[in-house]
């Protein structure tokens, strides 16, 4: 070999580099280094912004507890205003605050309902959600001089495509409806996504969960109900799958199986 | 090297588009558009992650072995995919929320995986790096046109900011539902590509048949 070709490279690296990149060597060689750099930028990445992530999410539920509550103007601390809120972890069954069992500032209802120490699996499950947690953290809203105003109850069900997944805000009676707002779904936009809409949601605001005889007539129809104007919100035009499922979600929350035991409660004064 | 830095920028944006002339990247482009703010997002992620992969894989082009070259060019695109979603959750938190699965859905964009197989594996680093951001941006400028279009005659407003006001709010405007749905977008992109190629007609492709005239026996 002659030496006016280019030279022959010297050193390991170098030899390594303008080696062909075809032979098996360094194709494992390349495999292998690849995978391993991009892992550690993945991961880093991931570990490092996870805190800011967490904090959005914690943020943006706190927001909504503020919004269905009446309290959220925009620019406000959110933070502190939702200091305000008493949270509680909520045993549905009994309708019973079990704070000295779980803390529920970090109690995390959403994964409790894939827990099988934590939930129950439904057989009638008009909500589509499949597993049930035993226990919820609601908040409580106080007033001024600490009597109970408001309660947040979380709630969620199936849709037309997706989980919505939100909140209801009821009177200290336990039965009037402040608010209603979901938080997150994947509902068609401009249809079922009109659940997020100001005037729909507006709807809600002084509708009655249940009549004088105790039973559950609050509903989501095209058409008002026997029962009256005070239990019926218009179902979302264009949207009848969305607002079948709104229907189902709220009713079974409110209902016996939900919330039911501790609403009971509430009416009874007994908080 | 044919092509100057700046052709190589300018290109993608009308003469070589992505989407109009290569009919690449659909897929995402049906289902971000249906706002403005979602598509212009989708449209920075896009061209950062065409730009960028496009330059590592032009740096390793020498290195990468022919047998598993694509598997590189997936490893190297989906990592930085990944940093933009998580960037994005951490700092544009309600964004990420209405682009869920698009962001990592680049990952499958045509648009990247074909600059980095026909371009970055050929050029220099500086110049993929243009290249992949030209595309980028040629995609995102579809992005915006169409999500114009179907953000304001679908929800009568434009980045949120409402122009005509709808039925639903009290206004006058009956909102055009179709629009908010993803097939809306291939009509929309469909009147595009026409429009383009009427407007540039070498943009025409040739016909793969002829139609001859047969004298009736």
């Amino acid at each position: 070999m002659s030496d006016t070709q280019s030279p022959e490279p010297k050193g390991a690296i170098a030899r390594f580099l303008a080696a062909s990149p075809d032979s098996v060597g360094k194709t494992i060689f390349i495999a292998v280094a690849v995978c391993l750099v991009a892992s550690m930028i993945v991961s880093a990445a991931a570990v490092s912004l996870r805190p800011v992530q967490e904090a959005n999410k914690l943020k943006d539920k706190q927001v909504n507890v503020l919004q269905v509550a009446g309290v959220y103007k925009p620019g406000i601390n959110v933070t502190e205003a939702f200091a305000a809120f008493e949270p509680h972890v909520l045993e549905l069954s009994t309708g019973d605050f079990v704070d000295d069992q779980f803390d529920p500032a970090t109690f995390d209802d959403q994964a409790a309902a894939n827990d099988p120490e934590l939930s129950i699996a439904l057989d009638d499950d008009p909500a589509g959600i499949g597993r049930k947690a035993k226990y919820r953290v609601i908040y409580l809203l106080r007033d001024d001089s600490g009597e109970l105003d408001k309660v947040i109850l979380p709630l969620h069900g199936y849709g037309l495509w997706s989980t919505l997944y939100g909140f209801i805000a009821l009177e200290n009676n336990g039965n009037d409806i402040y608010g209603l707002q979901f938080y997150q779904h994947g509902e068609t936009p401009g249809l079922g996504a009109e659940v997020d809409n100001p005037r729909w949601k507006a709807l809600w605001n002084g509708k009655k969960l249940r009549d004088d005889a105790g039973d559950l007539q609050i509903t989501v129809a095209k058409t008002q109900p026997a029962a009256g104007a005070d239990f019926y919100v218009d179902a979302l035009a264009g949207a009848t799958l969305t607002s079948v499922g709104v229907d189902n979600l709220v009713r079974f929350w409110m209902g016996d199986a939900g919330y039911g035991p501790f609403l009971a409660k509430l009416q009874a004064g007994d908080l | 090297m044919s092509q100057t830095k700046k052709e190589l920028l300018v290109d993608p944006l009308v003469d070589n588009n992505p989407i109009t002339l290569q009919v690449l990247g659909i897929c995402s482009a049906l289902a971000v558009t249906s706002s403005l703010q979602v598509a212009f997002v989708m449209a920075l992620a896009v061209t950062f992650v065409t730009g960028f992969a496009s330059m590592f894989i032009s740096m390793l082009r020498n290195q990468i072995p022919g047998s598993i070259r694509i598997i590189v060019q997936m490893v190297i695109i989906a990592s930085l995919v990944i940093l933009v979603d998580q960037i994005l959750k951490a700092y544009a938190f309600q964004i990420s929320k209405t682009l869920s699965v698009f962001v990592g859905l680049i990952i499958t964009n045509c648009i990247v995986m074909g600059r980095a197989e026909a371009f970055a594996m050929k050029n220099p680093p500086v110049a993929s790096f243009i290249d992949g951001v030209g595309n980028g941006l040629g995609y995102g400028l579809i992005l915006m046109l169409v999500g114009f279009i179907r953000e304001l005659f679908g929800s009568g407003s434009l980045f949120g900011v409402t122009i005509l006001q709808t039925v639903n709010n009290g206004g006058w405007y009956v909102p055009n539902g179709l629009l908010l749905l993803p097939p809306s977008a291939f009509f929309v992109i469909g009147l595009l590509i026409w429009a383009f190629r009427t407007w540039k007609p070498n943009q025409v492709e040739e016909r793969e048949y002829k139609i001859q005239q047969v004298e009736a026996h």
